[in-house]
């Protein structure tokens, strides 16, 4: 029988807990709370006239194809992004982790685009795909492809895809090495000495231990694309061209902040916030319990 | 509290250094917000220095808060927080939205005539001035940097391809582009700020209505009808163009500038305001010539319509500031002033004294095409379809406007559909707006 242990004073994990509570409401429920209120009002730039107007900015927001159009644009955004850098990732740290010399140097390099801005790995994009004036493009044009995406909405996608996944590299790398390196090496000399190769033993042994990490990062990597990616769509395409980029977030940015349509940028967020919420829950119900610790 | 601040600073430095200066004491400090970037940001440095050396009293402060939409957005920021700035530069689409925040603005007139400064509208070029004057006349914002598109073009590139008269109308351009294409050019023409130049100053440039109720000056419950036969005709040629190189689009605002000065493009469409850039990146000899008209629907151009920014004064400052903000605005009215500004940066001077002066200092014989801007902003008087457009939303519906004309670039809808839907889209903005106000 364990003996159980009380503390005399009841206030003392309140207190404990406050600061985090603090934070939380402060930052977060606050916030939240104040974006929900305003998506019910109709309100001008200045904040002069205010009406309360119940539900008409959500039944505006599924009466405009624009928006109804981004939500499918904004899912293959997120799934390409988060597929393409957890592979691209995966198969860096495998490598990474296979490796003896430079080691060091080589890890460190891979990790560098994670210390870059949105926007400046946006821009950095800009300069090399110009149509006029980028490299790349440049190079293309030499093997006869007319690149413009300022035109071409399937390469405007292509390369904001390009830029997010190139910066979210980094990250999933960090974790997938630091995973792979905690995989016992007795369980991967044991499988070698009985003859399995290099990949078997990646997908027998390594990849199902670090599962793990694989569904943490998948989560990160969704919220990831959902949210952080805007200042790569506002230095890349600013949702062009022909809203062939608008993502869900870049949305709420450009009516909120360019527009000066709160009410309606509120209530884009609150459904913004609705979805996040939904794919966290469908992630910890249903995949997390495929995943073995 | 800004002020507070530094008056109590400024009379704390005075008893200190009593004696020894007491140009600090008492001097208010008046907040300009700005959306003027690189060179052009250290000139209007220049103009609020040099006004605070013709005085002691005031002290003007120019902070750069970014381009217009987020200067435009940190002063609506600021004013709901109650820390506005005295001055904010709102680029001209933001117009009707100021105009409708009448508890916010202050309008310029009013701010003249209750600080008891001498003002005289009458100086001012009609065509600037007429943008930014409710329907009885009276003047909202003091215009600051006015520019109006013009037709760039590459002399050498024209000679090459021996192209002898400057194209004054379409079907001139047309064919002058695919001269130039023949000649080895990668491209005959391009455009920038697509709204501005191919709906709004092409509609005013050919005396076409943009929209009903006098371009919305009449009253909110205005339409956009821009859809018309002649527009589509227009944008549908163009968009046939791109198989060729007659046309190439190179994205919104001045991102095609370089497809310009690197000489891809014999011909571009844009702002005047360009001549800076276009000075320092051009390595070929280039002119500026008036835009395009289009014989099908107009025997003879009218006039184009502004781009650039006022300058608006905010309320809920101490009235004594007021008197300072109305002394710097006669202060940059000035001719000097103006004139220097229009000879630097390519923006229409905004008085007609500003472009007498620059005549009399021989700036348009050295730099010929210079006063093309001037010229085509006042080629007649105004019509109502000719004086500018003041829709609310507008910022929303230019970039409506955007993204339809890049479908119809890219091919997926015909001229006809790409303006039947920015129409339509467009009215939307509109109706919340006039429901808003």
């Amino acid at each position: 029988m364990l003996k159980r242990v009380h503390f005399n004073t009841s206030w003392l994990p309140f207190a404990l807990v406050a600061p985090q509570i603090f934070i939380t409401v402060v930052f977060f429920l606050w916030p939240a709370g104040q974006a929900i209120f305003q998506s019910f009002l109709l309100e001008d730039a200045f904040g002069l006239s205010t009406e309360f107007v119940w539900f008409d900015n959500f039944k505006e927001l599924w009466a405009d194809d624009a928006y109804t159009d981004s939500f499918s644009r904004t899912a293959f955004f997120s799934l390409m992004v988060a597929f393409l850098s957890l592979s691209i990732a995966l198969v860096l740290a495998g490598m990474a982790d296979r490796i003896v010399k430079f080691a060091t140097t080589y890890r460190t390099l891979l990790i560098w685009p994670y210390a870059v801005a949105p926007v400046l790995a946006g821009a950095l994009f800009v300069f090399m795909f110009d149509p006029t004036l980028g490299l790349v493009a440049y190079a293309l044009d030499i093997f006869g492809y007319d690149w413009n995406h300022k035109l071409n909405g399937g390469e405007a996608m292509a390369l904001v895809i390009m830029a997010a996944t190139w910066k979210q590299i980094s990250y999933n790398f960090l974790f997938f090495l630091a995973a792979m390196q905690s995989i016992p090496k007795s369980l991967l000399e044991a499988a070698a000495i009985d003859g399995a190769g290099p990949a078997r033993r990646f997908w027998t042994i390594i990849f199902p231990l670090i599962t793990p990490t694989t569904f943490f990062l998948l989560v990160v990597n969704i919220v990831y694309a959902f949210f952080d990616t805007f200042g790569i769509i506002s230095a890349v395409t600013d949702g062009g061209p022909a809203g062939a980029t608008n993502i869900l977030v870049y949305k709420v940015y450009s009516d909120g902040f360019i527009g000066l349509d709160l009410g309606g940028s509120a209530a884009q967020s609150v459904v913004l916030m609705a979805i996040v919420i939904v794919i966290t829950i469908i992630q910890f119900r249903y995949i997390e319990k495929k995943v073995d610790y | 509290m800004f002020i507070k601040k530094s008056t109590m600073l400024g009379a704390a430095a005075a008893v200190l250094f009593s004696g020894m200066s007491t140009s600090a004491f008492a001097q208010v400090e008046i907040q300009w917000w700005h959306a003027m970037g690189g060179t052009n940001g250290e000139r209007v440095n220049k103009i609020a220095s040099d006004f605070n050396a013709t005085q002691s009293d005031y002290k003007v402060v120019p902070v750069y808060k970014g381009n217009y939409t987020e200067t435009m957005t940190a002063a609506v920021a600021a004013f709901r927080a109650k820390k506005q700035p005295h001055i904010v530069q709102v680029f001209e689409v933001g117009t009707a939205t100021m105009m409708a925040a009448k508890g916010a603005v202050y309008p310029i007139e009013d701010v003249m005539k209750d600080a008891g400064e001498p003002f005289d509208k009458s100086i001012y070029v009609p065509g600037v001035i007429s943008y930014y004057q409710t329907p009885d006349g009276k003047l909202l914002s003091m215009p600051f940097n006015s520019s109006t598109p013009v037709l760039w073009y590459n002399k050498d590139a024209f000679k090459k391809a021996g192209i002898e008269k400057v194209p004054t109308t379409w079907d001139e351009m047309d064919a002058a582009a695919d001269k130039l294409v023949a000649s080895g050019m990668k491209c005959g023409y391009s455009f920038g700020w697509q709204s501005w130049v191919m709906i709004e100053n092409y509609s005013a440039w050919n005396n076409q209505a943009i929209g009903t109720k006098e371009n919305g000056f009449a009253g909110t419950d205005t339409e956009l009808t821009f859809n018309t036969p002649a527009l589509k005709n227009r944008l549908q040629k163009i968009a046939d163009g791109q198989k060729s190189g007659r046309f190439v689009y190179g994205g919104r605002r001045g991102d095609s500038l370089p497809s310009f000065t690197n000489g891809d493009c014999g011909m571009w469409m844009n702002s005047s305001a360009y001549y800076g850039s276009i000075k320092t990146q051009a390595k070929f000899d280039y002119g500026q010539a008036m835009l395009p008209y289009d014989t099908e629907i107009a025997s003879k151009p009218q006039n184009s319509i502004i781009g650039g920014a006022t300058l608006w004064v905010l309320k809920g400052k101490p009235q004594s500031d007021y008197k300072g903000v109305a002394k710097f605005m006669t202060y940059l009215s000035s001719a000097p002033v103006q004139a220097w500004w229009h000879q630097e940066t390519g923006y229409v001077g905004i008085t007609m004294a500003a472009t007498k002066l620059s005549e009399e200092q021989g700036f348009y014989k050295a730099n010929p095409g210079t006063d093309t801007a001037a010229k085509q902003l006042s080629l007649n008087p105004p019509t109502p379809n000719s004086k500018g457009l003041r829709f609310g939303n507008f910022v929303q519906i230019r970039d409506v406007i955007n993204e339809e004309m890049e479908a119809i670039w890219a091919g997926k809808k015909t001229a006809s559909e790409g303006l039947d839907a920015a129409v339509e889209r467009g009215n939307k903005l509109l109706r919340k707006f006039e429901k808003v106000n």
